[in-house]
């Protein structure tokens, strides 16, 4: 009876058998369950400019998990977000700074970061995921919706949203000053 | 003096001809195209071939007018959709960039008339319902100011709309998808409807509509961001341009703290649903029984 199907049709049998597959690995396996950052898709995190990859400098120099002042780089983070619990190394990772951990010891790249602000925030995590919290641009219809990263509006380092300059207010209706 | 008898076929011819005159004198006096505009049909009493011709008509003319090629869109609404909004009062900062991206979007008139489709009103904390001491001119060096919150308010896109019940010639009316639009040519600018509506939703260009060429935006849907007219009614349409092709409006965009959310009532997995389920949520003026679709909510 093979003989009667076409290639297209005998395609598309196949990919159904690995669409289904895939989807049975996916719901016994706890690590394919989370989500992967292609579901939430991100624009690139926002780095300053020619910061990454850390490991340029970071690679050769020895790790110091001390609290202190920082004097010859990153002069310019001020801890401002539970500073008096936390430090550099409880989210980047000492080992290799490209990467951020978890609590578990699981490691993340930059583009996953909002799994780490997550572990906190759980709620406000829970309204991200579902596209309450912060802003989505693009299009509506799942999946094809841009999330942004947490650190794209919070400074990671200071995470508190900065007051900004309102746009002009409108005319008033005998505001003659505007004509033109 | 001859007492001369007008019979009743001579009378009957004298008075159509003088009606006919009658009728026809303003067209003998204004041009082809306000000839045309006063005879356009009711946009939604026209066939298909009708809208065709329509539309071929208009993009011809708001190309001389603005020297740029006009997409106008006739999109029709989307099956099982109810386009709902959703407006978090606890991050709304008032800093007006929603204000000025709507106008931009929507091909507003930018001075004399400035026509803007969103008023933010800042309110003392603690006077949520005290809307007439609300002030939408504020302008302060830095938003959020200490001690006031914000509240956009648009149009509401009322399940009952006030405005479409007052409209006397139909010029305005409920979409299947629950949107509120207007056909602007049929809009006689007699603004009942601006009167009814109990959320100032609706504008009117008391003047031709001043918008830079430079500056529009020629990507229109007919019943929603087309270039306007003198003494015509507009108001916000959710972008109908851009929600009926699946594109967040321009307000939710262009928000910087992500206080704006859209969705589609009627799906269960939508951003609005959630809200509803999830937050507390109010909708302003619930006593007037509009049933409004815009959703304001907090955190918890």
């Amino acid at each position: 009876m093979v003989g009667r199907y076409t290639v297209a049709q005998m395609t598309a049998r196949l990919n159904r058998v690995i669409l289904l597959f895939l989807i049975l690995l996916g719901a016994n396996d706890p690590a394919l369950a989370i989500e992967t950052s292609q579901e939430f898709p991100v624009p690139p995190p926002p780095f300053s400019e020619g910061m990454f990859p850390c490991s340029d400098c970071h690679a050769s120099m020895e790790v110091n998990p001390k609290r202190r002042e920082l004097k010859e780089a990153h002069e310019d983070i001020v801890l401002h977000h539970g500073e008096t619990m936390r430090w550099c190394l409880d989210c980047h990772y000492a080992k290799n700074r490209d990467q951020l951990r978890l609590y578990n010891g699981e490691l993340i790249g930059y583009e996953q970061s909002y799994r780490l602000c997550g572990e906190c925030h759980g709620n406000v995590f829970n309204d991200w995921k579902a596209g309450i919290h912060g802003k989505r641009s693009g299009y509506f219809t799942q999946g094809k919706r841009t999330y942004l990263l947490c650190a794209h509006c919070h400074n990671p380092h200071d995470p508190k949203f900065k007051p900004m300059k309102p746009e002009p207010s409108p005319h008033r209706p005998m505001d003659k000053q505007h004509a033109k | 003096m001859r007492n001369k008898k007008i019979t009743r076929r001579e009378l009957l011819r004298n008075l159509s001809l003088a009606t006919l005159a009658g009728i026809s004198f303003p067209f003998l006096s204004c041009t082809k195209e306000e000839k045309e505009d006063f005879l356009q049909k009711h946009f939604r009493e026209m066939t298909t071939d009708e809208k065709k011709r329509l539309i071929a008509k208009w993009e011809q003319r708001y190309q001389q007018k603005y020297g740029k090629k006009f997409v106008i869109s006739t999109q029709e609404a989307l099956p099982n959709t109810l386009w709902g909004y959703g407006l978090d009062l606890s991050r709304c900062i008032g800093c007006r960039r929603c204000v000025y991206a709507c106008a931009n979007e929507n091909n507003n008139s930018r001075q004399n008339p400035q026509l803007h489709w969103i008023r933010v009103i800042r309110l003392k904390k603690g006077t949520l319902i005290n809307l007439e001491n609300s002030e939408h001119y504020y302008d302060p060096k830095q938003v959020p100011e200490p001690g006031f919150m914000y509240m956009p308010v648009q149009c509401q896109h009322c399940e009952n709309p006030p405005c479409v019940k007052v409209c006397p010639v139909h010029a305005t009316w409920k979409e299947p998808d629950g949107l509120v639009v207007v056909d602007y040519n049929w809009c006689i600018g007699c603004r009942y409807c601006i009167a009814a509506c109990p959320y100032k939703g609706r504008v009117f260009n008391w003047a031709e509509p001043k918008l830079p060429p430079e500056e529009v935006n020629p990507e229109v849907h007919y019943l929603g961001n087309r270039p306007r007219m003198k003494c015509a009614v507009d108001k916000c349409t959710f972008c109908i341009q851009r929600i009926r092709e699946g594109r967040y409006p321009a307000c939710v965009e262009a928000c910087p703290t992500g206080t704006r959310k859209f969705g589609n009532l009627l799906d269960p997995k939508s951003e609005i649903r959630y809200i509803i389920e999830n937050k507390r949520v109010l909708r302003l003026k619930e006593d007037l029984n509009t049933e409004p679709k815009f959703y304001y909510f907090f955190e918890a």
